[in-house]
């Protein structure tokens, strides 16, 4: 439940008098302290050391002549550069994950606010239960249900569809009888990422000040129009770096990705077709095996593509709560 | 607040020891001996006690033979421990150059310039290619009451560059007369991974069917569109799931499915063990290897009465010499039963592939004597 957040002043001034006066700085306490530095220590130096693995990595498929690359660095057929071959791969990696997080924010905030609002307290838990439960499945099991189960079933819908969506002028969709298309990649990267952006909505929801609602409620809302005024401006930030996470983890999501896209290169909006888009983590997995020296700098080189895309959507993600955190109670 | 402050104190510090961090992972780059455990026995003695953990890497088509072949080995010398990592053909040979494992297991022969650097770890005469596990590859298809299908060269290229695109196509009723077709679409699927049986099988369309299959032999599928999946098991579960989709595997993971015959000189060849073994006896050497390599040119164009030639010929790559006793004995006592007909059996039941003609193991076998060992 909510706590009225200490005056601002005093929680600056509290951790410098602490330190300062030295006395609680003694035995355990202290090495404690080293403890919990070490950690954090520990984590930049993982981060460090990834990133400089990559771009050592990458680095020979960057200085490459354009010769050594067609002859070593086993680039796709058509494709004579690095730009030429990371370009479709960040972009079908992007709107993989852009769809996945269409489809999956809205009914995550649906549920968030199931628990938090409509539900009663038991249905509430168990639905929480169940959530995260579905956090816990693999993702190889996710991949094979999608591939084996879910691709087969809504491929005939898929057809169906893409026959509507033609009547339409301008448009020209193609349909695989497969159902391995990026559309259906994307609704099982949505079910993997619901159960971590509901989560987080709902402990953001769970903490709208009791007072907002009930002012709202006594000025005459409706349940909906309370959390429209009260609820949802105050959980703003919070689903937005709850749906960061969720991006997060869409953008680097490999296996399920691998078992149920029929994979290709190239600039596409052709998401029910076949062959016609892949993303990074999945063509890595997909030719390192088979991959050897340049090739293997080429593929690496993609993954530092990944790895700046990743920081790039949480530093994204970090402004936009910064700059909504006096708002909301999600800092 | 406070989390703020505290996280602007870590970062200073943590920029601080980044230098020190990516010390460190540079100086993990060290060099790995074979792991490799001599006995002291080992020296000398004509019948040779093997013991020890031997490793070896590559590609993925060995692998269930490759159980077979090391629990089939180590029920003769128990003291024996091998390791297999199935991590591809090319991380196999890289590994295998590196000196890191003992031997590799390659989808394709060296090629010139790994023949070159092998003498880094194998010594002047450098390593070998052994042509040990023979797969063939079946184009398998899901067509409801059909189990075999006539398909020429031409067909299966047409169908699989999708220029063929209804099962009721006059290309494949002229060779299967009495065969009731279906106007069903073909789905071809294709591997999305890089593989040793895409390669073969373009190889074996760029070779028989150059008009219709204008793509070079690649372990990538060269065309931009079309179906896929990810490994064997990966396409024969989307054929299996889908009416009308054909697809090219591993002849002995595609059981409900149909297969098609394909046409060899004047006749149509049906998917067997012998016949892919033939085309081992029927295909030249690679020319200007050492006179002990055993790298062949699979000959997909043969006219071989009953050979079948759209196969995958896997090898295993070892040194010619070995300085270290224990290894260098391993390596001759393994390879020595994985060529035997008691190898070879155990490889066809456990992975389905085809056993080497006498043929093949008499000279495999004559590859392995002269490996010499200190």
């Amino acid at each position: 439940m909510t706590t009225a957040s200490p005056p601002a002043h005093a929680t600056r001034h509290e951790p410098r008098r602490r330190r300062a006066s030295g006395d609680t700085e003694r035995g355990f306490s202290r090495v404690f302290r080293w403890i919990t530095t070490g950690a954090g220590v520990l984590l930049l130096g993982v981060l460090a050391a990834v990133a400089a693995f990559l771009v050592a990595r990458a680095l020979p498929a960057f200085t490459a002549s354009q010769a050594e690359l067609l002859a070593d660095g086993k680039l796709p057929a058509g494709v004579t550069s690095i730009a030429q071959y990371v370009g479709p791969l960040v972009f079908g990696t992007l709107l993989a994950a852009a769809m996945a997080l269409a489809i999956a924010t809205p009914i995550a905030m649906g549920i968030a606010l199931f628990i938090s609002h409509y539900a009663p307290r038991r249905i509430a838990s168990g639905i929480g239960y169940v959530v995260d439960l579905l956090a816990a499945i693999p993702s190889v099991v996710f991949g094979l249900w999608g591939g084996r189960v879910l691709a087969p079933l809504i491929a005939d819908f898929w057809v169906w569809l893409v026959g509507v969506l033609n009547v339409l002028p301008f448009v020209e969709f193609r349909a695989t009888a497969t159902g391995r298309s990026l559309a259906t990649a994307s609704i099982v990267l949505a079910v993997m990422i619901l159960p971590i952006i509901t989560a987080v909505s709902r402990e953001v929801f769970l903490q709208t000040p009791k007072l907002h609602e009930e002012a709202a409620l006594a000025l005459g809302a409706t349940r909906w129009e309370m959390i429209r005024t009260a609820v949802l401006p105050f959980g703003r930030s919070g689903v937005i770096s709850a749906a960061m996470l969720g991006l997060g983890r869409a953008l680097g999501e490999t296996m399920a990705v691998l078992m149920i896209l029929s994979t290709g290169l190239g600039y596409s909006l052709q998401i029910f077709g076949a062959g016609e888009l892949t993303t990074i983590a999945a063509n890595i997995a997909s030719r390192f095996p088979e991959a050897s020296g340049l090739a293997v700098n080429v593929l690496i080189a993609t993954g530092l593509a990944l790895f700046i895309i990743t920081l790039a959507v949480n530093m994204a993600a970090r402004a936009i709560v910064a700059r909504r955190k006096d708002f909301s109670g999600a800092n | 607040m406070e989390r703020h402050v505290k996280l602007s104190r870590f970062s200073r510090a943590g920029s601080a020891v980044m230098v020190g961090a990516v010390a460190l992972s540079l100086a993990a780059c060290g060099n790995t001996d074979p792991v490799a455990s001599s006995t002291d026995e080992a020296a000398d003695e004509p019948t040779v006690e093997i013991s020890g953990e031997f490793s070896g890497a590559g590609a993925s088509s060995q692998e269930s033979a490759m159980e077979a072949w090391v629990a089939g080995f180590q029920s003769q010398y128990p003291d024996v421990t091998i390791n297999y990592d199935a991590a591809g053909s090319g991380a196999g040979r890289e590994q295998f150059l590196a000196g890191g494992v003992v031997f590799a297991g390659s989808d394709s022969a060296l090629k010139d310039e790994e023949i070159a650097s092998s003498t880094e770890v194998c010594g002047p005469d450098g390593a070998i290619d052994l042509p040990v596990y023979v797969s063939p590859i079946a184009v398998a298809f899901n067509l409801p009451g059909i189990d075999s299908l006539n398909l020429d060269p031409a067909t299966i290229a047409g169908i699989f560059a999708g220029t063929i695109t209804t099962w009721n196509d006059p290309a494949i009723a002229a060779t299967n007369e009495g065969v009731e077709l279906p106007a069903t679409t073909i789905t071809p699927v294709h591997r999305s991974d890089d593989s040793g049986t895409t390669k073969n099988f373009t190889e074996y369309v760029a070779a028989t069917a150059p008009d219709v299959w204008t793509y070079e032999a690649d372990g990538v599928w060269p065309l931009e569109s079309g179906d896929s999946a990810e490994g064997t098991s990966g396409v024969v579960g989307v054929v299996t799931d889908t009416e009308g989709a054909v697809t090219y595997a591993d002849a002995s993971k595609v059981s409900e499915l149909g297969t098609a015959a394909i046409k060899v000189g004047e006749e149509f060849v049906p998917i067997s063990a012998e016949a892919a073994a033939a085309v081992v006896d029927a295909s030249p050497l690679v020319e200007g290897r050492h006179e002990h390599d055993f790298a062949i040119k699979i000959d997909r164009t043969t006219t071989e009465p009953g050979a079948y030639p759209l196969v995958l010929v896997s090898y295993e790559v070892v040194c010619l010499n070995y300085t270290d006793e224990a290894t260098g004995n391993f390596v001759k006592a393994f390879l020595g039963y994985i060529a035997s007909e008691e190898g070879q059996e155990a490889a066809a039941s456990a992975a389905g592939s085809s056993p080497i003609t006498a043929d093949t193991a008499t000279q495999v076998q004559a590859s392995i004597d002269a490996i010499t060992v200190g």
